[in-house]
């Protein structure tokens, strides 16, 4: 693995204080927002399990491309998207419960498999700004989206519920309710412990994704997309087929951030049909990056640290600012402002890292050149005196 | 043939053939539903007028190797800055217009010193880094939004008392102050904004001087071949902080020339993703991410309008069903995605 180190002091605690300066820093933020906010511990607690449980598949499925040395993959708006079309189907055909919600995954997969095929080719052609690239292909496919489930379903595609059609008898309605299958992934099993419940369910889910991601990274294929993620030509020189191994990280990423959404989805119970996935790819990235990740390493422990802070930020902002200046407003700019800036921030620190390895690569490359020069000098003055 | 026409193909790129061929759909079908030419070509050069500058506030930062500028928000927050202040200082006609101007260039290069200092920290990453600064630095000037203290009632929230509100009319400001100037018109229905193109001209034409002047010739060397640049004594993060600075006053005043011919100075949230239109006009111009002239930006304004003013009245009125917005998102971001993915090629043959 690539080293992560910001600083070269040794001193242990020092090390650790500056490399993991974006969790510590948001925790003593939240220890500062809590007392303000005024919640009470449990409703605090609450609101971490609901939460934790309805996002971190979709964080989770950042994982793989960072190892392939992709980044931050912002086309998990694309398997958002795919999430979605399943969940309109199986609302349109009255499935509800459980078979509904496999229904729904069941459908989206080889959507969201041929969305990543999608994402994965072209970001195979952007290599290097694999992001900004990510980024744009959400913001294009959104107003695919729409062409799809505002213009062509109902007309095109065959949609018969007039309860999540338009009036106007085509196009998708702007919410829908999802009752068939709200809450049943969470209330599959779940359990009390002082008065909250605890989705087991969904809390298997995540564990499971977790050990399919430890058992992942292990295989040929991960071992492959960690050479893949040093250095591309390495990998080339070593048999590997760079972009085949690419692709596929971003297809199994595309169709988890799927599962992910449906995830979420079923948990709030309704869906804005073309606002739900918009804000997708920002948070699941900004709570990574807080939870101590880079572009270049994502841990488990990442996921679970940033989903929580983050969540934490965004519970107790609105109030923290309300009782701060008076107006509840300011928290919710303040926390739209937390989940961009600290992107911007994660981003250029990983790249200005980046950067600095490279001049020092130079420097280093420019010394020795002049040590080498200096002996054949040397050698040949040497040569003269004998 | 076939070897000509890929030829052309690849030169042109799909997707500007693609819209291109759109657009001349558009026009030949506007006769047949109904649609006026003349009105349509009145919006669109009132909106090249509007959007020039915008678009144009791009060349420098492309010129100097610094990619396209999607972090755009922070002049055109530097603007709403000076806008607003100006309006607070109760300022009409052109003192008002060149005074929010004024305060925008300041605030502008303030915002961009910074931001070029960044910059220079990340190059090869400038694209999606300068995204998220832009992102955020709306969000953060949301909170400064709520919280400076201005007072003039035609900007403040009527009942709350305090903080600004998401649109502010100019109206009995500098509405139309530089688009009025010398304003003629052509038949019934096409009114020229003289003054409004003037001064895009105008700021064409500076953008073109400054890149004849050591300084601009220096810049441009540093965008093709900063390793040269630097071999012939040129300081490559001077330039580029340079042309970012000016990259944020343009936009500064680009925003400032929008809201002079919209009416309206909008706040908060709007802001957010400005980028992205302009940078697709820019493309569809035939910039791409290390190449760009003024001629781009003109037929990239004039093309991009077209089609936004085209589409809503022509598509409506053949299909029956507004498409508009989905056609422009498809359109603007996927010239975008094709942009990136374009110059990466370059680069590794």
């Amino acid at each position: 693995m690539k080293t992560q180190d910001l600083t070269k002091t040794t001193h242990p605690v020092i090390r650790f204080l500056i490399n993991n300066a974006v969790p510590i820093l948001f925790i003593v933020l939240v220890a500062f927002a809590i007392p303000l906010s005024g919640f009470s511990g449990e409703y605090l607690f609450r609101e971490m399990v609901t939460r934790v449980s309805r996002n971190s598949f979709l964080v989770l499925s950042l994982l793989i491309p960072v190892i392939a040395g992709m980044g931050m993959n912002f086309g998990i708006v694309l398997g958002a998207m795919a999430g979605e079309i399943g969940l309109i189907f199986i609302t349109d055909w009255e499935i509800v419960g459980m078979p509904g919600l496999l229904l729904a995954m069941i459908i989206s997969t080889p959507i969201a498999a041929l969305l990543g095929y999608f994402a994965g080719k072209i970001l195979n052609k952007a290599k290097g700004r694999e992001m900004a690239t990510g980024l744009m292909l959400g913001f294009f496919m959104n107003g695919v989206y729409q062409l799809v489930v505002l213009y062509s379903m109902g007309k095109i595609i065959p949609i018969g519920n007039n309860n999540i059609l338009l009036p106007r008898g085509f196009g998708i309605r702007n919410a829908i309710n999802l009752e068939g299958v709200r809450q049943v992934l969470d209330n599959l099993l779940s359990f009390d412990i002082f008065g909250i419940g605890i989705p087991i369910a969904n809390f298997i889910a995540i564990g499971l994704l977790c050990l399919f991601i430890v058992w992942f990274r292990r295989t040929k294929l991960g071992q492959d997309m960690r050479t893949v993620g040093q250095s591309m030509e390495v990998a080339r020189a070593s048999g590997i087929d760079v972009e085949k191994t690419r692709l596929i990280s971003i297809v199994i990423s595309t169709i988890l951030a799927c599962y992910g959404q449906i995830i979420f989805l079923q948990n709030i119970g309704t869906m804005n049909t073309y606002n739900s996935h918009e804000q997708v790819g920002t948070f699941a990235i900004a709570a990574l990056l807080i939870g101590g990740a880079s572009v270049a390493r994502a841990t488990i422990p990442n996921v679970f640290v940033g989903v929580i802070l983050f969540h934490m930020v965004f519970v107790v902002s609105p109030r923290a600012g309300k009782e701060l200046i008076g107006q509840a407003q300011l928290g919710e700019h303040f926390r739209v402002f937390v989940s961009y800036g600290i992107i911007a921030i994660s981003l250029a620190l990983y790249a200005w890292r980046k950067q600095m390895e490279k001049q020092n690569l130079r420097r280093q490359a420019q010394a020795i050149n002049r040590e080498a020069l200096k002996i054949q000098q040397g050698s040949t003055i040497g040569g003269k005196e004998s | 043939m076939v070897e000509r026409i890929q030829k052309i193909v690849n030169n042109v790129g799909l997707p500007r053939i693609i819209i291109g061929l759109f657009l001349l759909f558009l026009l030949a079908s506007a006769p047949f539903v109904g649609v006026r030419i003349d009105t349509s070509l009145n919006d669109i050069i009132l909106r090249l007028a509007m959007n020039g500058i915008l678009v144009l506030s791009l060349v420098p930062m492309v010129k100097s190797g610094c990619g396209l500028n999607f972090g755009l928000q922070l002049g055109v927050i530097s603007g709403l800055l000076g806008a607003v202040i100006s309006l607070e200082l109760n300022t009409t006609g052109f003192g008002g217009f060149f005074l929010a101007i004024g305060l925008a260039i300041i605030f502008a290069t303030v915002f961009g010193f910074l931001y070029g200092i960044l910059l220079n920290r990340v190059k090869g990453e400038e694209m999606v880094v300068a995204t998220y600064v832009g992102f955020s630095s709306v969000a953060f000037m949301c909170i400064w939004w709520l919280i400076l203290p201005f007072k003039s009632q035609d900007m403040i929230w009527a009942y709350g008392g305090a903080g600004l509100r998401t649109t502010i009319s100019v109206e009995n400001y500098w509405y139309d102050a530089l688009n009025n100037f010398l304003s003629f018109k052509i038949g019934s229905h096409i009114t020229i904004p003289t003054g409004g193109l003037l001064f895009f001209a105008l700021l064409c034409f500076l953008v073109w001087v400054f890149f004849r002047t050591k300084i601009g010739s220096a810049m441009i060397a540093v965008g093709s071949n900063p390793e040269f640049a630097r071999s012939c004594g040129v300081n490559v993060n001077r330039m580029r902080l340079v042309s970012v600075i000016l990259s944020t006053i343009i936009a500064a005043i680009g925003i400032i020339m929008y809201q002079q011919s919209f009416g309206f100075i909008q706040l908060y949230m709007a802001p957010l993703y400005m980028a992205f239109p302009a940078v697709a006009a820019l493309l569809l111009g035939g910039a791409s991410v290390n190449k760009v002239s003024l001629k781009n930006v003109i037929i990239g304004v004039f093309l991009f309008q077209g089609i936004l003013t085209m589409t809503p009245s022509i598509i409506n009125n053949l299909i029956k069903s507004d498409m508009s917005e989905a056609i422009r998102i498809i359109i603007s971001n996927g010239l975008i995605v094709y942009a990136l993915t374009r110059s990466s090629g370059v680069r590794q043959s």
